[in-house]
C-alpha cells in the first residue's frame, strides 16, 4: 500500500509537526507500508497551466506523479484567510478531474483558533469530493494551543492521529475488496 | 447540402476515422512499428473504400503514443489508394498551422483523390503541439478563430485579401492549386460544451462533434446551439451538415465486443490522459442512451438509431483503433460496418 502525506503549505511549522506525528505513527502501527511525505516547502512547484501533469518538469512533476501513484493520501493544511492554501490548491489544479478515483484521502488541519473548524467541510472537502475521492469523513482539527515547540501537547489530537491512520489505511482495504467484487461482475 | 457533396437521399454517411494512435495492443502487450502503423492506416482506408464506407479520416496528433503528426502526407497516400471514399482530416489542428498551407495541401488532395478531400479544422484537444511547433498556449482562442476565418475565406474566394495578428497579409493573393470545383467542404471540429458548436454555428460552417460517452442527450444541447446560432446569423440549418465522432468497437455479439474492446478503451485513456476507464462506465455504455459506440452490430444500429432521431445529423465517424486495437480486428469491424451496420442504418435514415 503506498501512503503519501501531504504538508499543504510552504510556511510555518505546524501542519509540519503534526504530519511527521501522524506519519510516524502509520510506520509504526503498518510497518509494510509504502509511507512518503511531500512537504510543499520542500518542493519548486510552479502554477498549474492546464497541461498533462506528466508532461511537467523537475519537482511538479515529481511530486505529481507521486499523488498519482498513491493508493492513500492523508492531507496536512494550515487554514489561511478562512481556506486552504494555494501551494495545495496549485496541487489540486495540476492533477487531472478524476485525479483520486479508487484513492482514500483523508485530513488533519491546523488553525489558530477554533473558529476554523468547518473550513474543511466547506473548502477542502467539496474539491477532494469533485476529484472522485473516498473522502474518511472524520478529519484531525489541532489548534495553536495543542502545540508546544513543535511538538503536540494534547493527548486527544494523538489519539485522533491514531484514528485517522487505521481509518485511512482501513478504508483502502474496504475499497479494494468493493472494487475487486464490482469488478468481478462484470465479464469484461 | 450539395455543395458540402452530401446526397441525403442515401441516409446518413459512415465514415471512419483515426487520430494515428501508437500503443502496444494491451492484450498481447505487442507493439507495432511506426512504419507499420502508418502502412496499415493506409491498408484500412482500401477495406473501408472497397466495402462501401462513405469518408476515411485521418487526424494530427503531435504528443507521443501517435503515429499522424503528418497527417496530410498521409492522406495523401490514402488518396492514391483508394478510389471513391472521400478524405478528410480528424482533425487537422488549424491553430498551429497556416491556413494558407492548409489549405494549399488539400486542394492538392483534392485533385489527387478526384474531388474526395475535405478539411476537418479543430483546435487540438492536446496542448502539446504548441510549445513544439512555436505558439503560445495563451493565445488558444484566438488563433484558432482568426485562422478560421481566414480558411472560411479561402475556401469561398478565388482572390483573398485579408489581414490578421498571426500571420502575415494577404493582398489580392491566388491560392493554388485550386480543389476542383473551386471548393471543399470544410468542416470545424467541435468538443465538450455548446460554446464552440455556437462559433461553427454563427460562422455557418458544417460541424463535427465529438460524443465520446455518456447520455447521448447531452450532446443535443450543442446540436441545437449550433443550429441556433446558424439561424441567427442568417443561415438555413437545413442545408448544413452535421457529423458525429464517437469512439466505436464492435463484435459478432456483445460480450465479445465488451472483452476485446474494454482492455484498449482502459490502457488507451490511461496513456492518453493518466487514468483508466472505469469497469462501472464501461457497463453502462451498452445502453442504447450512451453515446460510446460499443457492442453488437444489432445495439450499434439501435444507437445510431436513436442519435439520428435526436440530432438529425447527416454523418457519422467512428473512431476505429483507440488504444491499440490490431489490423485483424479493424478489419473485423469495417467487415461488420459494411454487411450489417451501414446496410441498417442507411435504409432507416435515407429520405424517402
Amino acid at each position: 500500500m503506498k501512503i503519501v502525506g501531504i504538508s499543504g503549505s510552504n510556511v510555518g511549522s505546524k501542519t509540519r509537526t503534526a504530519m511527521d506525528y501522524t506519519l510516524q505513527i502509520a510506520r509504526e502501527k503498518y510497518p509494510d507500508a509504502d509511507i512518503t511525505l511531500l512537504d510543499l516547502a520542500e518542493y519548486e512547484m510552479v502554477f498549474s497551466d492546464g497541461r498533462d501533469y506528466r508532461e511537467y518538469e523537475g519537482d511538479t512533476k515529481v511530486v505529481t506523479e507521486m499523488i498519482m501513484a498513491a493508493d492513500a493520501i492523508i492531507i496536512g493544511t494550515p487554514v489561511f484567510q478562512a481556506s486552504i492554501p494555494a501551494t495545495l490548491k496549485n496541487i489540486f489544479d495540476l492533477l487531472p478531474v478524476n485525479a483520486f478515483r479508487d484513492k482514500v484521502v483523508s485530513m488533519l488541519v491546523t488553525a489558530g483558533t477554533a473558529k476554523h473548524y468547518l473550513m474543511v467541510e466547506q473548502q477542502l472537502k467539496p474539491i477532494l469530493a469533485y476529484m472522485k475521492a473516498h473522502i474518511v469523513p472524520t478529519y484531525v482539527f489541532i489548534e495553536e494551543k495543542d502545540f508546544h515547540r513543535k511538538e503536540i501537547i494534547n493527548d486527544d489530537v494523538i489519539f485522533r492521529m491514531e484514528r485517522l491512520v487505521e481509518d485511512t489505511v482501513l478504508l483502502v482495504d474496504a475499497y479494494v475488496k468493493i472494487r475487486a467484487a464490482k469488478d468481478a461482475e462484470y465479464d469484461f | 447540402m450539395e455543395q458540402y457533396r452530401i446526397d441525403v437521399n442515401k441516409g446518413i454517411e459512415f465514415g471512419l476515422y483515426s487520430i494515428g494512435d501508437h500503443l502496444p495492443n494491451p492484450h498481447t502487450g505487442a507493439m507495432i512499428s511506426a512504419e507499420q502503423r502508418i502502412k496499415e492506416l493506409i491498408e484500412a482506408s482500401k477495406l473501408a473504400d472497397e466495402a462501401g464506407l462513405d469518408v476515411f479520416a485521418v487526424g494530427e496528433s503531435h504528443q507521443t503514443h501517435f503515429t499522424t503528426q503528418a497527417h496530410t502526407v498521409i492522406l495523401g497516400a490514402i488518396a492514391q489508394a483508394t478510389r471513391n471514399i472521400k478524405i478528410a482530416s480528424s482533425a487537422t489542428v488549424l491553430s498551429t498551422s497556416d491556413p494558407v498551407r492548409v489549405y494549399e495541401d488539400f486542394a492538392t488532395l483534392d485533385l489527387i483523390s478526384g474531388g474526395r478531400a475535405e478539411i476537418v479544422a479543430g483546435r487540438g484537444s492536446r496542448v502539446g503541439a504548441y510549445s513544439l511547433l512555436g505558439y503560445d498556449v495563451r493565445d488558444y482562442e484566438e488563433l484558432f478563430e482568426e485562422k478560421m476565418e481566414l480558411l472560411v475565406k479561402l475556401n469561398n474566394e478565388e482572390k483573398v485579401t485579408w489581414e490578421g495578428q498571426f500571420r502575415a497579409s494577404l493582398n489580392n493573393a491566388s491560392i493554388l492549386p485550386q480543389p476542383q470545383n473551386g471548393h471543399m467542404p470544410l468542416w470545424r471540429a467541435v468538443g465538450g460544451p455548446p460554446a464552440s458548436a455556437i462559433k461553427a454555428g454563427y460562422a455557418g460552417v458544417p460541424m463535427m462533434l465529438t460524443t465520446l460517452g455518456g447520455p447521448a442527450t447531452s450532446f443535443k444541447t450543442s446540436v441545437d446551439a449550433y443550429r441556433m446560432a446558424a439561424e441567427q446569423s442568417g443561415y438555413d440549418p437545413a442545408t448544413l451538415p452535421v457529423a458525429t465522432t464517437s469512439l466505436f468497437y464492435t463484435a459478432e455479439n456483445t460480450q465479445d465486443a465488451l472483452r476485446e474492446y474494454y482492455p484498449h478503451l482502459d490502457t488507451g485513456m490511461q496513456a492518453l490522459r493518466g487514468g483508466g476507464y472505469p469497469k462501472q462506465q464501461f457497463a453502462q455504455s451498452v445502453d442504447y442512451r450512451d453515446a460510446l459506440m460499443v457492442g453488437s452490430p444489432q445495439q450499434i444500429i439501435e444507437k445510431m438509431l436513436y442519435q439520428h432521431e435526436l440530432y438529425g445529423h447527416q454523418r457519422f465517424m467512428a473512431q476505429i483503433d483507440f488504444g491499440g486495437v490490431p489490423f485483424d480486428k479493424i478489419a473485423k469491424n469495417i467487415e461488420l460496418i459494411a454487411t450489417e451496420i451501414m446496410p441498417a442504418i442507411k435504409k432507416h435514415t435515407a429520405k424517402k
